[in-house]
């Protein structure tokens, strides 16, 4: 066990790097390059130059990928064009707000699509059956960004039951210790502050949700379906165990081995969801950090998050392999 | 009893009598035989039917701003259907009704561009490791993995970022690239599944050349995951042209009538004139499932092992 995780932790690494390159060209391909980026239209070839000077562009290629991986190790971006602040230093105060959401928007698809699946799967060609697949399939046919306005126009504008915004009323005076601001009110005792942030969790966490719900839902009843086929079913059924036990001790369980991989990709697909939900109900995270870095075509931001986003896709990658060899001890060899 | 018995003959002698189906021809009748296939395909061809026809049937002219529409335009009131114009007007004072039907052929160009362009490109990487295999296939292998190495959208994002001004072409270019390590992967896997089978196997043995094994042998018989890809793809290319059109990294010409790029201007109008977000919302939920359910069926009427 220990050598698959060592060997997969080594395989990341060139991934990584491959990754750090792309990242470090991509900023290069840019017309007029970072510095005439940087510089906007109306710069004249003087000031780009010079402007290559001080950011060390006239130096070679190869001495400014080394830099550059050089400060990327050490957790160095460069400065947001837009706030002037260090991009680290930004992406440290919204990250607390998108794990947030992720993490509600993960536990709605799980506690919804799991049991809706095994269900679907169970009751097979019934009416309950065709209503879960054909929500899965209108479920990543709906844009995430006009289900996150149209649940925002009738939740928040039209019953105005739920707030249509932000991460909490500007009129609570919260105590913020961690950045998530459901505990936070938890741990300071604040209850008041941390079911009005819940409140404001539930619209973006529903929208967030949406497309690993229908992947978690479809995949589960396949899978069961698939399991319910399988020799060990029959051969369970034929020794006389109780339905609920084969059920609960033979499909289930196998059946919940590709779910688990599904989890974890989906996880990864979160962060790039989030920039939609992010911006639809202004969440002050990650995803929105994106977004605004997009409009203000602020470059060393965008490219510490995409290396960011980059890099976590490719842990959580690692760590559904990983967690995979531990349900399933034959991949363990492969 | 008897009725199920007669039928399983019929079904016997016909096999018979035919000497075997091809796959292709056993998917089409499964294809025949299932409603959510035929719904799939119908949504398909009468989007297709709307997209090629919809300029000559379009009362209005969608890009002109019509006095009459503007006359009754404020910020806080936009005109309903009023005589001539089926569903009153736009934010700009343009023919809603209009630019909905010609919006299907924008739609139907980047979903159709960036599939054909992400395809191509990923047929080619793939089908060059698939035939090659060795060295040719770790490296090219190893650089598609990189590209799948990134959610989706981040990749898209990035590649239409580094466009100043956005055009229709960059939202095809940057939506194909996220589907070309798909396809690559696809055929290559299914081209190697092909390299130790029995036909290659014998092609190989009576000395045909590796050229007109490739592509006489193994690439048409690895094409039926690479058309249910891509009509899955076509799917995926429209919601994500969207999702860039919603993040102002779409087309920078705000009036082209395209389905995405309406729903994402009409945002902030939801109090004014819902319509203007919700009907080419539902319009790109209706192609998007038509062609989800049009692939979903294929894939399972190609499939070997539901054949009976």
């Amino acid at each position: 066990m220990l050598r698959f995780t060592l060997r997969r932790l080594l395989q990341a690494i060139p991934t990584l790097l491959v990754l750090s390159i792309l990242v470090f060209a991509w900023l290069r391909l840019l017309p007029g390059g970072p510095a005439g980026a940087l510089l906007g239209d109306k710069a004249t070839p003087d000031n780009v130059a010079s402007m290559n000077r001080i950011m060390g562009l006239d130096q070679p290629i190869f001495v400014q990928y080394f830099k550059f991986l050089g400060r990327v190790v050490t957790g160095d971006f460069g400065n947001s064009l837009a706030s002037g602040d260090t991009v680290i230093s930004e992406i440290g105060r919204r990250f607390p707000a998108t794990i947030e959401l992720a993490v509600c928007a993960l536990v709605l698809a799980i506690a919804f699509g799991i049991p809706i699946g095994y269900l679907a799967a169970r009751y097979r060609g019934t009416l309950l059956d065709n209503a879960a697949v054909l929500t899965t399939l209108v479920g990543v046919a709906v844009p995430v960004f006009f289900l996150g306005v149209l649940l925002k126009y009738v939740f928040a504008q039209k019953l105005g039951i739920l707030p249509p915004s932000g991460r909490q009323d500007v009129t609570i005076d919260a105590t913020h210790v961690t950045g998530f601001f459901v505990l936070d009110g938890l741990l300071t005792g604040e209850l008041d502050a941390s079911w009005d942030a819940i409140k404001h969790l539930i619209l973006p966490s529903i929208a967030l949700a949406s497309i690993p719900f229908a992947v978690i839902v479809r995949i589960t009843r396949a899978s069961v379906l698939d399991v319910q086929q399988e020799d060990f079913v029959r051969t369970a059924e034929s020794k006389g165990l109780t339905t609920p036990v084969i059920r609960r001790r033979h499909v289930l369980r196998n059946a919940l081995l590709p779910v688990s991989t599904t989890i974890g990709l989906q996880t990864g697909l979160l962060l790039a969801g989030a920039v939609l939900t992010e911006k639809v109900f202004n969440w002050q995270g990650l995803g929105s950090l994106l977004a605004e870095g997009i409009e203000r075509r602020d470059f060393p931001r965008l490219q510490g998050l995409l290396l960011l986003a980059a890099a976590v896709y490719v842990l959580v990658n690692l760590l559904v392999d990983i967690s995979y060899a531990i349900i399933d001890p034959r991949v363990r060899v492969r | 009893m008897t009725k199920l018995l007669t039928r399983k003959a019929e079904r016997i002698d016909e096999l018979a009598e035919s000497g075997g189906t091809s796959l292709a021809k056993d998917a089409m009748r499964r294809m025949l035989h299932s409603p959510v296939a035929i719904i799939g395909a119908v949504i398909t061809i009468l989007f297709v039917v709307l997209a090629i026809i919809s300029p000559f049937i379009a009362p209005k002219d969608p890009y002109v701003r019509y006095d009459e529409l503007r006359a009754n335009l404020t910020p806080s009131h936009i005109p309903g259907p009023m005589p001539g114009f089926l569903l009153g007007s736009d934010q700009n004072g343009m023919d809603f009704f209009s630019r909905l039907l010609v919006g299907s052929q924008q739609t139907l160009l980047v979903g159709v561009g960036a599939t054909i362009i992400g395809a191509s490109v990923g047929m080619v990487i793939g089908g060059v490791a698939g035939a090659f295999g060795g060295a040719t296939d770790t490296v090219l292998m190893r650089l598609t993995d990189i590209l799948l190495a990134l959610p989706s959208l981040l990749l898209a994002i990035s590649i239409a970022a580094l466009f100043a001004h956005g055009t229709q072409w960059t939202v095809i270019i940057a939506v194909s690239v996220v589907s070309v390590p798909i396809f690559a992967r696809l055929l290559r896997g299914s081209m190697l599944a092909q390299r130790s089978s029995d036909h290659v196997l014998a092609a190989t043995a009576l000395g045909v050349k590796r050229r007109t094994i490739v592509f006489r042998h193994m690439l048409p018989n690895s094409l039926g995951p690479v058309i249910v890809q891509a009509t899955l793809t076509l799917a995926t290319a429209i919601l994500e042209a969207a999702a860039l059109s919603f993040l102002g990294l779409g087309d920078s010409d705000p009036d082209r009538a395209e389905w995405g790029l309406m729903l994402a201007k009409a945002q902030g109008l939801l109090d004014v004139k819902p319509e203007l977000a919700f009907y080419p919302a539902i319009a790109i939920i209706i192609v998007a499932l038509g062609f989800t359910l049009l692939g979903e069926s294929l894939r399972e009427a190609l499939d070997p092992k539901n054949r009976r």
